[in-house]
């Protein structure tokens, strides 16, 4: 065994820490090809990827961010319409109320005077016709009244002058003491 | 120790297995990243995320976490590579009937480790001036009376050893690894052929536990790829800030 180990120390061939020099070639090259074909395309070409998707995904956060921006703006711009067309409610809704209330209260004025007038109107009907009747009355009983008494007196009183002016005193003392009755 | 090769078929010397196997690496790394970079849509299909997962982990999670920086994408292709070469040509000893991770030669481990040693020294020099040697050599803030301790440690670890251990790990884990699924393998040959029954059975043992070992190597293998490019960063990052260490 001891022999062995020597043997294998002193002899060049079987010692593993002496490299062969053509493994040594082959790994040179066979590493410069493969370094070569990684630094030219394999790296330029995932890193051009690697960039594209980064350019993707950020491009896609920042157009996304665009448009909440933008969504929330328009929903500022939606509530504050919104808050402008309450307050504009508010307001028209308080001047019909306001309105309204002049309305009616004119109306109420309105039909206040009409009523008013048109008892007036009645009244003052009423006056007139009631004058008209008493007139007519003052003429057809006196005719009535002299026209019976001279029936039953049988006597000649046509003289009209006369009898007018006792009708008519008869007729003012009936007044009188009806005007003396309403007091 | 190493096996005879191909072409000429059987001499000591020539195109080996090994030398195959490298190059196959490299034609599979090239391949499959082409393909799966080259058909890009937004919306990534299954090659394409799984290339791009690959990608962004060396990308992301050794050059951007370690170097940093603006300018970390600088060195993005040689970290890239260097982890998918090592980790393709590891994963080669876990596969059956190759069964042979290339780095278990050292010629490869020297080789990548040169390359390396010299782009870190390269990026020191060019970042800081020939002033990069004494940054990295002198370390701020030690009393001088240490530093004639201090500054021949620093060189020794930093420019001998460094690209050394920095191979040697990768080669010696690899080789290891061979080595106890070969033991493992002539290990049951052997005890299947004895005439005892309790000896061919054992060979049952051997075989649950070079199972074992074979997952072990196998994350062992991915393991590699990736302090052997994690290690790297660390050195490009140390030359590219020399002077804030």
């Amino acid at each position: 065994m001891k022999q062995l180990i020597i043997s294998a120390a002193t002899e060049g061939e079987t010692n593993p820490l002496v490299p062969n020099i053509w493994e040594m070639f082959v790994v040179l090259v066979g590493f410069a090809v493969l370094l070569f074909i990684v630094t030219k395309y394999v790296v330029p070409m995932f890193e051009k990827n690697f960039a594209e998707r980064a350019e993707a995904i950020e491009g896609g956060i920042a157009k996304a961010e665009k448009a909440q921006a933008e969504a929330s703006a328009a929903l500022e711009e939606y509530k504050q319409q919104l808050t402008d067309a309450r307050t504009e409610a508010n307001r028209i809704r308080e001047e019909a109320r306001a309105e309204g209330a002049q309305i009616l209260a004119d109306l109420k004025e309105k039909a206040a005077a009409e009523s008013a007038r048109i008892t007036a109107q009645a009244h003052a009907q009423i006056e007139s016709e009631r004058q008209a009747a008493v007139v007519s009355l003052r003429a057809e009983v006196g005719t009535l009244a002299t026209t019976l008494a001279g029936r039953i007196v049988g006597e000649a009183l046509s003289d009209d002058a006369r009898s007018a002016r006792v009708v008519d005193r008869f007729l003012a003392d009936l007044e009188n003491q009806n005007a003396g009755a309403a007091k | 120790m190493h096996l005879p090769a191909i072409l000429p078929w059987g001499q000591a010397e020539g195109f080996s297995k090994q030398m195959l196997l490298v190059i196959l690496s490299v034609v599979i790394i090239a391949t499959f990243f082409v393909i799966a970079a080259r058909k890009q849509q937004l919306v990534p299909g299954k090659l394409q995320f799984a290339g791009e997962a690959a990608y962004g982990f060396v990308r992301n999670g050794i050059a951007k976490d370690i170097i940093g920086g603006k300018d970390f994408m600088k060195y993005v292709p040689l970290l890239f590579s260097l982890f998918f070469f090592i980790l393709v040509n590891n994963i080669y000893g876990a596969i059956p009937v190759i069964q042979l991770p290339s780095f278990s030669h050292v010629g490869g481990a020297y080789v990548l480790a040169a390359i390396v040693y010299i782009t870190w020294i390269a990026i020191g020099v060019k970042k800081n001036g020939l002033k990069y040697f004494k940054l990295a050599t002198v370390p701020s803030g030690v009393p001088i009376y240490i530093l004639p301790i201090v500054i021949p440690i620093e060189i020794i670890s930093n420019f001998l050893v460094r690209p050394v251990t920095h191979s040697l790990r990768l080669f010696a884990t690899m080789l290891a690894g061979h080595l106890i699924v070969m033991i493992a393998g002539s290990g049951i040959e052997f005890l299947v052929m004895q005439e005892n029954v309790l000896l061919k059975g054992a060979s049952v043992l051997v075989l649950a536990g070079s199972i074992a070992m074979y997952m072990l190597e196998a994350l062992i293998m991915a393991l590699q790829a990736y302090v052997f490019t994690l290690l790297t960063a660390i050195y490009i990052e140390g030359a590219l800030h020399a002077d804030s260490h």
